[in-house]
């Protein structure tokens, strides 16, 4: 260690930058750098001087022209006289609609079969087997198509469900029948279902920039209150518990606060079910779901769940099996093992990759661009593209919107990871 | 890896406005090989038929141009493009033109950055029901479910005509015409929207078509015509002149049979310098003198390609109508070959 500091100083020479060893790897960093912002240069450069060529600039103030076309599901109000902009809101909402549906159904679909899959039984854990193998291994493409297929060319049609007059008299059934009561038609063209309607709604305050639907705020006001109240007894329960051993009666109560104010609400805003009714070509009333946005969701869910179940049976084989056998030992269960020794741990093994099995999801969602889905890829980056011919503005803000989406997913995920994780005090 | 996203986004996007610095026509003398942007399957007006050879009434003009450029109607490559992916294609240069039963609108013209060269079918957009639905207007489609293809002028038209006439309708969006057939045959949708010829092709492939028809409103113009980039005026030149060859040979009487017979026993002075035996019509826009006489003894001319794709008597089966020739009450017009 004497030895360095008896090395003569030496000054800096510029051919040090690449025979000395301290200062190589900022000398390759740099040169580095320098190269990927000449290519981005360029490629900059190309596209200008392309669109140049072709007359074109790049510009968004398309957004702000009319549509003109119409979409087939909308979640949000919309018609042909709508800007592009709103075309794209559209396209959002529904993009973001199968993409939560399909995270919570792929969730929940994914823990039953991945813990199943673990079962003592032969049979149930072989089925589950099979489930995951040939779910996951088959490109999604194929489950999105398949299931749009089945769904459009084996349901009955409308005309279907038509009692004419000759065979009321005949007495004979029409040759399709409405499910769940009458209120629930299944078509060829998509699903009728109830649509809740509002007798006395509370109207909506107008903010100047937004209005705010105050029925809609109610409701959300009830909900939140409840779910804050069913968590202050759950506490209080606990804090009894730890003090006296015994844990107070709570089932009732908790149905209690959560139901009771909700219904409460709803009986007195009217609600009633507006229940579709088959007039003209199609069911009339109700909600028309598409077949797209079924068949899409399906698909997800079945595939996603797949790599999910996967990802929950990893992370319940991670956590030892000594785990299992104390619970065993203290008497616990086996339900009551999973649920309060196994999975709790377990999660903290399994909430990383399910964060990438969500994104993955969400991204999946733009498949739905081969059964014409009216998501963000079919109406920013189908129809409004089509329409416009402002290929590249569209492609940026899709990649732009996807990220975002795909951003916060991730950063509400890692929020929730962080909460799950053993915490080192 | 961020870095490496933005990268390739501006990569793609690079790749997407092309690179198309000689012009297309040497482009294309270049490659031995003319490039034709075509319908994905749209009988009568361009498809493969069982040998995979692409038989139909815009192919055979893509194959006129081939013959005209290249002196060989045969090397033609067709590229089959949807109704959403057909202007990128173009755009991007994978296409030397298209040639597949697209409207030429005003913005297509400016804002898309487009030239619509000719118009080779005058069209409008009708509907196709069932028979036993028991409409016979479209104006009584009130509720009903349309089949309507997507990025198309007709999906624009379809929305107007619903407001206008004060009635609604359920849009099911389909990619193509083989995806809208195969809804509308399994009954996804009430009635099938498109250009009346395209209407009459679809409805010609059906194994039922008495018990389908065509509805009486034609609620559009669909001057359908071959597409090219715009600003390659050359280009264009060379796509129109030798569309508008093919109308003067029927104008004039030339057959695919006859022209040689023509050529040789003709006083008419535009017809030999169609033909090339006077004048350097062909030399000028850069073609061969012989250049239109090869896409007449390829194709034959209009009247005959369009007898032999979609004319009476073919399963198709249109009337000339608004394309038959000016001098015969027609729209189909060429301006002077001199």
């Amino acid at each position: 260690m004497t030895m360095a500091a008896e090395l003569p100083k030496e000054n800096f020479r510029l051919s040090m930058l690449i025979f000395d060893t301290r200062y190589r790897s900022y000398t390759i960093q740099a040169v580095v750098l320098g190269l990927f912002i000449l290519l981005i240069v360029w490629l900059g450069y190309n596209v200008d001087r392309n669109l140049d060529e072709r007359g074109k600039e790049l510009s968004i103030s398309f957004l702000w022209q009319r549509a003109g076309y119409d979409i087939p599901q909308t979640l949000i109000p919309y018609t042909n006289d709508n800007v592009h902009f709103r075309a794209l809101l559209v396209g959002l909402t529904n993009t973001l609609a199968v993409a939560f549906c399909g995270c919570i159904l792929a969730t929940i679909l994914g823990v039953v079969i991945g813990v199943l899959r673990l079962s003592n039984n032969w049979l149930v854990s072989r089925l589950m087997t099979v489930y995951v193998e040939v779910f996951r291994n088959v490109p999604l493409l194929l489950w999105v198509l398949l299931s749009y297929v089945i769904l459009t060319e084996t349901m009955p049609a409308p005309r279907d469900f038509r009692v004419t007059d000759e065979m009321a008299a005949a007495g004979e059934a029409p040759a399709a029948a409405m499910s769940f009561f009458d209120t629930v038609a299944v078509t060829n063209r998509g699903t009728n279902v109830p649509s809740p309607l509002l007798e006395r709604g509370f109207g909506s305050v107008d903010l100047g920039f937004v209005s705010v639907n105050l029925t809609f705020l109610a409701i959300v006001l009830v909900i939140a209150g409840s779910v804050y109240s069913y968590r202050r007894l759950k506490s209080h329960a606990r804090t009894v518990q730890e003090s006296t051993g015994v844990r107070p009666v709570t089932w009732w109560k908790s149905l209690l606060i959560l139901f009771a104010p909700i219904i409460a609400l709803m009986i007195a805003l009217g609600l009633h079910w507006e229940v579709p009714v088959l007039k003209g070509f199609n069911f009339q009333g109700g909600i028309l779901v598409a077949h797209a946005f079924t068949a899409l969701l399906l698909a997800l869910t079945l595939y996603t769940a797949a790599f999910i179940a996967e990802i929950v049976r990893g992370g319940i084989q991670a956590i030892s099996r000594g785990q299992t056998e104390a619970a065993f030992a203290l008497g616990l269960r086996p339900n009551r093992t999973m649920s309060l020794v196994v999975l709790p741990q377990a999660l903290r093994v399994i909430i990383p990759p399910l964060i990438s099995q969500f994104l993955n999801l969400t991204k999946n969602t733009s498949l739905g661009v081969a059964i014409s889905y009216s998501d963000l890829s079919g109406t920013l980056g189908g129809i409004t593209r089509n329409q416009t011919g402002r290929e590249i503005e569209c492609v940026f803000l899709m990649m732009a919107i996807y990220l975002s989406i795909s951003l916060t997913i991730s950063m509400v995920m890692n929020w929730y990871n962080r909460s799950v994780q053993l915490k080192a005090r | 890896m961020k870095k490496s996203v933005f990268l390739g986004t501006l990569a793609a996007a690079a790749l997407v406005s092309g690179m198309a610095s000689a012009t297309t026509l040497d482009d294309v003398k270049a490659r031995g090989e003319l490039i034709c942007g075509s319908n994905t399957g749209l009988t009568g007006f361009g498809a493969p038929d069982a040998s995979g050879n692409w038989t139909g009434f815009d192919v055979d003009l893509c194959r006129a141009i081939a013959a005209a450029v290249l002196g060989d109607a045969t090397k033609v490559k067709f590229v089959p493009t949807t109704g959403e992916t057909r202007f990128t294609a173009l755009q991007s240069g994978e296409v030397d033109l298209l040639v597949r039963n697209s409207t030429w609108t005003a913005s297509r013209d400016s804002e898309l950055a487009l030239d619509f060269v000719a118009v080779n079918y005058y069209d409008g957009q009708g509907f196709m029901v069932k028979k036993d639905l028991g409409v016979s207007s479209a104006k009584e489609l009130d509720g009903a479910t349309v089949c309507i293809q997507t990025g198309t002028t007709t999906e624009l038209n379809l929305a107007d005509f619903f407001k206008e006439n004060n009635i609604s309708y359920q849009p099911v969006n389909v990619a193509d015409d083989a995806e809208a057939q195969r809804q509308y045959t399994a009954g996804a949708c009430d009635a099938f929207t498109t250009d009346a010829s395209g209407l009459a092709a679809t409805r010609a492939t059906l194994p039922d078509a008495e018990n389908h028809i065509i509805l009486p409103e034609i609620i559009s113009k669909e001057p359908l015509g071959p597409v090219v980039r715009h600003g390659d005026n050359n280009w264009g030149d060379v796509v129109r002149w030798t569309y508008y060859a093919l109308l003067i040979a029927e104008e004039k009487g030339i057959t695919q049979a006859n022209v040689e017979e023509v050529l040789a026993s003709t006083n008419d002075e535009e017809v030999k310098r169609l033909l090339g035996a006077s004048g350097d019509m062909g030399a000028k826009i850069g073609l061969d003198n012989a250049a239109f006489k090869n896409a007449i003894l390829a194709v034959g001319n209009y009247g005959e390609i369009f007898s032999r794709n979609i004319g009476e008597g073919t399963s198709i089966n249109l009337a000339r109508g608004l394309n038959a020739l000016w001098t015969q009450g027609g729209l189909q017009y060429a301006p002077p070959f001199r």
